[in-house]
């Protein structure tokens, strides 16, 4: 017997609100699992406080710390090498054997785990260069990380600007230099801060590469040569070791209300500076 | 050679750094979007901290490296010598022993640590024992079986015996939970209970004394070792097994019934000097001592005398 | 004069920023070449990919079985997780009353940047436990590594493959009805069909991803280096392999974890390639 089309389309239907309520459910299990055994745990004295005992008392101060500051590192160095190897090879190369060459090789390298740039990180900047276990090896080694993503999302953004646009531009008698950073960089921006955002995401929840590269100490830093323990390393630590499942659920509560942030306070910063473009 | 190369690198990294610098300051200047010229400041002010930062790293801060098994121990003796001598600073980190030495040889780290004795080749290093740990086989405490020999261990281990039911329990099967490759308290255990058999490759391998200690609290089946001074800490959570008929405790490592016990060193390359010598000198005094003790370890004697 | 040496700035600029951008990429690479091919050479090739046996400190090596974890895992992630996947991009791009899209998108979101390592914990406590007490077994095994794995790659296989059905022209699917199929008709030969490049690349980045991950499989594999006899037996990974022991490693065997990396990029290089081939393919037609 041959289903009716609407049978087929009713029990396709079931299958697939199914299929979506189970994985909202997953969804919500996660979070708010995370975020009810950790946030009771989170108070003024757990943000301000640096890890004692291990990280049995005392808060995490440290840790977010060092977070924000490996995430700095990195942002700020693979950000301007990131655009601009994708305004080459979008604006100022034609299409090659060589830019495919270079698409190439980074999305193989966008794919490669972290663990390896951990390893690449822990013998180059560590070792080789000398700069210990630091904020900045961890910081260059997460800036290696996510330079292809960058120049992925970034490239792939400008280029669809639409072409008129730069037409329009030059037929205004404007230097190459000024359409982009007029025209094409502010249409692109989205785009661009995306990718961005999305680093920025992968670096706070970096664990391999950053014990690796970083260290693990509790104490707070003093410059860009002490080492450090992030947010994510130290719920590791804590998981791994069974020091403390209280803290380690607090830290990761509050590791996914920093990338909440992160993601909403992005989004909120483009639309403004999207808005604030067109009425200019 | 490993030195004149890396001292290259650092300059050509410097000179590279600075350059870029120079490019981005020329740059900024002429560039039209505040956003744009923004970056480039934050870029270059970075480079220029970075510089800064490389060449005054604080003579106040030292680098304690190595094995995870001593790592929660020298954290507490770090935090403890920090707040007495506010000034410094000890960074401790884990690695693995092995890690930790090689980690004093290239000069990464100030102080390495390692759960078990130096081989040949790492004897040039200067190394101290700042205590003794005891290896606990340990079970979940509903498993029946107390006491085993060395001999059913080690059979364990090398995956003759694979069911409780040979060593008088239940008939389920063994699950073997060992400790990774490098470990120091994988090669001691190796050392003193394999002997000459290998740890079979069905072994479960978890990275750290604390992660076979939940498992082995977890799971009713499971055997695994880890530090004794772990255990001592959390008594109920796993049942350490007798050993030949000898309890394993730190009385008993001091008094030698209890052969499962290694050294925990302290390694550094060439005798320590300055901040390094006192924080040696703070964890082999009595209070130092004692801290180790109170978290579940075997001090030293005081009448010792200098290894290596 | 100057006006010239202005115009030409940017672009030697930008040709600075991609060379050096190119040639930090191209240092890995040879890096990790350089450091784990000696070691390849000396093992030779077939002993190193099929050799059974790995013991570092009696100095074999071979990662055979970390090569059947890496692609036992990833397929088990993949046949869980994938078709959930798809059927969930449907219901976001065909199905989904507004309210709940509007839920569903940031949680998403919020998924995908949540560290591996809680997923790694959140296993620990509910999957390993519930195989060890109702399936047997130690628990750590490739089924709960496949379980959390797939919960991991949702969010870029559910996010990619909705954009790909959302960016098909409304035409399609409006010219399907008009023909007097059902909506569950339009989406089965017509849509899915269309958007296909766009969920295979979904499947292909998912895997990507399931590959990768070291830190969430340390805690739920078991990381035992033998042939598994079942989903419920532990096993090692790839990744594992190197995350496990790096701290450790020094000389050979040093070399051999970076050695697992060169295996593990080409396991990622000939994944990519095939996506850019299906990708190309489409563009083609």
């Amino acid at each position: 017997m041959k289903l009716s089309a609407r049978a087929g389309q009713r029990i396709a239907k079931t299958l697939i609100w199914a299929a979506a309520v189970a994985v909202l459910a997953v969804l919500l299990f996660v979070i708010l699992y995370v975020l009810i055994k950790g946030l009771p745990i989170v108070n003024w004295g757990f943000l301000t406080e640096i890890p004692r005992n291990m990280g049995r008392d005392g808060g995490i101060a440290s840790t977010i710390v060092g977070t924000l500051l490996i995430t700095l590192v990195a942002i700020v160095i693979a950000t301007p090498f990131g655009l601009g190897t994708a305004f080459y090879l979008a604006e100022y190369t034609r299409e090659g054997r060589i830019t495919r060459i270079i698409r190439f090789s980074a999305e193989s390298l966008a794919g490669i785990p972290s663990i390896v740039y951990g390893l690449f990180g822990f013998i180059f900047f560590v070792d080789i260069l000398h700069l210990r276990w630091s904020i900045l090896s961890g910081g260059l080694t997460l800036a290696v990380m996510i330079l292809p993503t960058i120049i992925r999302t970034s490239e792939e953004s400008i280029r669809a600007v639409p072409d008129i646009y730069r037409e329009v531009c030059f037929s205004l008698s404007a230097t190459k230099w000024q359409t982009i950073i007029k025209v094409v960089f502010p249409s692109a921006l989205r785009g661009i801060a995306n990718g961005v955002i999305l680093s920025v995401g992968r670096c706070v929840a970096e664990t391999a590469a950053v014990v690796l590269t970083a260290g693990a100490p509790l104490r707070m830093p003093s410059s860009l040569s002490s080492p450090t323990r992030t947010m994510a390393v130290h719920f590791y630590l804590l998981v791994r070791e069974g020091i403390s499942m209280d803290n380690a659920f607090g830290t990761a509560a509050l590791i996914v209300i920093l990338i909440f942030i992160i993601n909403v306070g992005a989004n909120a910063l483009i639309n403004r500076a999207m808005s604030k473009n067109r009425t200019r | 050679m490993r030195v004149a190369m890396r001292a290259t690198m650092r300059v050509a990294a410097r000179a590279v750094m600075r350059a870029a610098a120079r490019v981005a300051a020329r740059v900024a200047g002429s560039c039209p979007t505040v956003c744009v010229r923004m970056a480039l400041v934050l870029t270059i002010a970075l480079c220029l901290g970075t510089l800064a930062a490389c060449g005054s790293m604080p003579d106040s801060v030292i680098v304690v490296a190595g094995s995870t098994s001593v790592q929660p121990y020298a954290e507490v003796l770090a935090e403890e010598f920090e707040h007495q001598h506010s000034e410094n600073g000890i960074d401790v980190q884990g690695g693995g022993s092995t890690a930790g030495v090689t980690a004093v040889e290239s000069g990464i780290a100030d102080i390495g640590m390692s759960s078990r004795s130096l081989k040949e080749a790492e004897q040039a290093l200067w190394s101290i024992e700042i205590a003794k740990d005891g290896l606990a086989v340990i079970v979940h405490p509903q498993n029946p079986i107390a006491d085993l020999s060395l001999t059913q261990v080690r059979g364990i281990y090398s995956g003759e015996i694979s069911r409780w039911s040979e060593l008088g329990g239940v008939g389920t099967q063994i699950h073997v939970i060992a400790r990774e490759e490098g470990s120091g308290t994988r090669s001691a255990f190796e050392e003193l209970v394999m002997g000459n058999h290998r740890i079979t490759p069905r072994a479960i391998i978890q990275d750290s004394n604390g992660a076979v200690m939940q498992l082995v609290a977890d799971d009713r089946n499971a055997v695994g070792f880890v530090s004794l001074g772990l255990v001592e800490l959390h008594p109920d959570a796993v049942k350490a097994l007798r050993l030949d008929g000898v309890e394993a405790s730190g009385r008993n490592v001091v008094s030698g019934t209890y052969g499962l016990y290694r050294p925990f060193l302290f390694v550094t390359d060439g005798e320590p000097k300055g901040l390094t010598k006192q924080f040696v000198d703070f964890v082999l005094s009595a209070p130092g001592q004692q801290i180790l003790e109170r978290e579940g370890l075997v001090p030293v004697t005081a009448d010792r005398e200098d290894e290596g | 004069m100057m006006r010239k040496f202005r115009e030409k700035l940017p672009g030697r600029i930008f040709f600075l920023l991609a060379l050096s951008s190119i040639s930090v990429l191209a240092l890995i690479t040879v890096f990790i070449v350089v450091q784990g091919a000696p070691i390849i050479a000396r093992v030779g090739v077939i002993d190193f990919v099929f050799g059974m046996s790995w013991a570092p400190s009696q100095g074999e090596y071979g990662i055979f079985p970390m090569i059947v974890g890496s692609l036992s895992v990833t397929l088990g992630a993949v046949v869980l997780g994938v078709p959930i996947g798809i059927c969930c991009s449907i219901f976001l791009a065909e199905f989904a009353p507004v309210r709940l899209r509007n839920l569903f998108r940031p949680a998403i979101q919020l998924l995908a940047g949540i560290p591996s390592v809680v997923y790694g914990l959140w296993g620990l406590i509910f999957i390993v436990p519930f195989i060890r007490n109702y399936m047997g077994g130690p628990g750590l095994s490739i089924l709960a590594g496949s379980v959390v794995l797939a919960i991991m790659i949702l969010p870029t296989v559910i996010s990619i493959s909705e954009v790909s059905i959302l960016a098909l022209p409304p035409a399609y699917k409006e010219g399907a009805l008009a023909l007097g199929m059902t909506h569950w008709q339009a989406i089965r030969s017509v849509q899915l069909p269309a958007a296909k490049s766009g969920i295979v690349a979904a499947v292909i980045l998912g895997i990507g991803r399931a590959i990768g991950e070291t830190m969430a499989v340390i805690m739920l594999l078991g990381n035992a280096v033998a042939l598994p006899s079942s989903i419920l037996d532990p096993i090692r990974t790839l990744t594992t392999n190197i995350g496990i022991e790096m701290g450790y490693a020094t000389g050979e065997h040093r070399e051999a974890l970076f050695a697992t990396g060169i295996v593990l990029f080409v396991v990622i290089m000939i994944l990519n390639s095939t996506a850019q081939t299906i990708v190309k393919r489409k563009k083609d037609q």
